[in-house]
């Protein structure tokens, strides 16, 4: 087994790997995260309508 | 009236009207020429490289042109209610929308082709790349005019026109592209095209069977 | 018992079935995850050739598989909104759309961090890549289209046959790149994948696969709660859940 920092420096290939997860990370997250977001403005922003009457 | 002649008359009527404005026509040929120019600019002086390049050069400025004509296939009937009347007709819409393609094909790419053969023969393309580079236009623009209007249909009244075009039938356009300057790379090295242009004739059939069904589809889709 | 699950083609029942789902799908993909990369990253090997940086493979190639799909599934999704007006379908189809070009994107910034160490340059002109980069704008094509009609369902069902013109083309488009690199790279031939995988190399790539894939379910039903949100608002049953949920 590699010790830590072997680990980190993955054969010297470390910014091309971790740019990789790194970035894999982000718009993962973002595909996570976002659309909760969207879903709860969306309802607050619906919920504040006004009532319509229905004849 | 019997469907044919429907369709003859659709047909007609595109026809006529493009003839009735020239002017609009010589637009995308000007906007051809002007391409086809600017790319050696581009590229530096070298006729060495010019020439090598110079079906690449016709073939995308060809594909960009037309690209830039689609906006206006469905335009005309779509602001004068023609198109809602089109659709709701007894006749098969398919048909219809087939006879308009070949309007389209008629007054616009027709032209292009013919002033590709006329700028390819001036900037020294030679002959078996020339014939090469027009086979392969005259096989491939079928695909690229249906599916052309099948994206106008898709787009029809819609705002950012000939951008959202571009954006949506230049990825569909890649394996015509692929095949005609193939033809063309072949050609100028004495290598037979058979393959490149059966592939070509190939989709332009396929094209043809399936694209009016899906542009009657996509009229349908965004008028009814 | 079919019946149970053609209710769910109604956009009531399904959004109260994705609330109860997504938080456990998105569960179990962290799992998945998580064994994938523990997997990935230390137990298994360095490659022979290609030393650490093979490591990228574990989310180049998922994301790669999930792109593809994911069209298939924004497709089908789509044809059935066009064909049998089934409303859930045109909503799947557009919760889809940007999934599906993240995935896309990810399959090319990670095929690109991998090809710069191998290559020595940041875009290959690799088959595969080229047809992703395809795929890419296939997708913004479906995305600006759609946000070019204004009413939904109009946009929804252009995007449909979008997507199935797109699913004709996907398979041509493909074929004809990889012709068109074959014939112009020769020798120089990409191995983004070798034909044999060692097994330890194997199981962690599996594993992150499912682990993208129960992501892209977990995600998309969230996805898709919002679109339904959009194209049911002025219905009564989404007026009820609103005033349930926010007490005012």
């Amino acid at each position: 087994m590699k010790n830590f920092s072997e680990f980190l420096a993955m054969g010297g290939y470390a910014v091309y790997v971790w740019s990789a997860y790194g970035l894999t990370l982000v718009v993962l997250g973002w595909n996570a995260l976002a659309p909760g977001r969207r879903e709860r403005a969306l309802e607050r922003q619906l919920a504040a309508r006004p009532e319509r009457r229905s004849a | 009236m019997s469907a044919l002649a429907a369709a003859a008359c659709v047909l007609h009527r595109d026809l006529q009207r493009a003839r009735r404005r020239l002017g609009d026509l010589a637009q995308p040929l000007v906007f051809f020429t002007v391409v086809v120019f600017v790319f050696p600019i581009a590229i530096g002086p070298n006729a060495e490289v010019l020439r090598n390049l110079l079906p690449a050069i016709l073939w995308v400025s060809a594909l960009l042109a037309l690209v830039l004509t689609l906006p206006e296939v469905f335009a005309a009937d779509y602001a004068d209610g023609s198109l809602e009347l089109l659709i709701l007709s007894p006749h098969p819409l398919p048909l219809l929308v087939l006879a308009k393609a070949l309007a389209q094909w008629i007054t616009g790419v027709l032209p292009l082709i013919a002033m590709s053969a006329l700028l390819g023969g001036v900037l020294g393309l030679d002959f078996s790349t020339w014939v090469a580079v027009e086979l392969g236009l005259l096989l491939g623009t079928p695909v690229l005019c249906l599916v052309g209007c099948l994206a106008s249909a898709l787009a029809v009244g819609v705002r950012g026109g000939p951008l959202l075009l571009a954006l949506i039938t230049l990825p569909l356009y890649i394996p015509v592209l692929i095949f005609g300057t193939s033809a063309a790379r072949n050609a100028s090295l004495a290598l037979p095209v058979d393959a490149e242009m059966l592939f070509l004739a190939g989709l332009s059939v396929l094209a043809l069977t399936l694209t009016p069904f899906g542009i009657a589809a996509a009229l349908r889709a965004r008028l009814a | 018992m079919f019946e149970r699950f053609h209710q769910y083609a109604a956009p009531m029942h399904f959004h109260r079935l994705s609330r109860k789902l997504s938080p456990w799908l998105f569960g179990i993909s962290a799992v998945l995850f998580v064994a994938g990369l523990v997997g990935g990253l230390i137990l298994a090997p360095a490659d022979y050739q290609q030393g650490e940086s093979f490591r990228i493979i574990y989310v180049h190639v998922p994301s790669a598989w999930l792109s593809m799909f994911c069209y298939m599934v924004m497709a089908s999704a789509g044809a059935a909104g066009l064909i049998w007006k089934v409303k859930m379908g045109d909503i799947m189809a557009r919760a889809c759309a940007p999934l599906g070009a993240s995935f896309t994107f990810v399959a090319l910034a990670t095929g690109s961090l991998w090809g710069k160490p191998m290559w020595g340059t940041w875009w290959v002109w690799d088959a595969r890549l080229t047809s992703e980069l395809i795929l890419l704008f296939l997708y913004l094509g479906y995305i600006a289209l759609q946000s070019a009609i204004e009413d939904r369902r109009a946009a929804a069902r252009a995007g449909a046959v979008l997507a199935v013109v797109g699913v004709v083309n996907i398979p041509i488009i493909h074929y004809s790149v990889e012709w068109w690199s074959t014939l112009h790279q020769g020798a120089t031939v990409t191995k983004f994948d070798k034909p044999s995988i060692d097994v330890s190399m194997l199981i962690p790539l599996l594993l992150m696969a499912l682990a993208f894939q129960v992501f892209f379910f977990a995600s998309l039903l969230v996805r898709a709660r919002c679109e339904i949100l959009e194209f049911e608002q002025h219905t009564a049953w989404v007026r009820d859940y609103l005033r349930g949920r926010h007490k005012a």
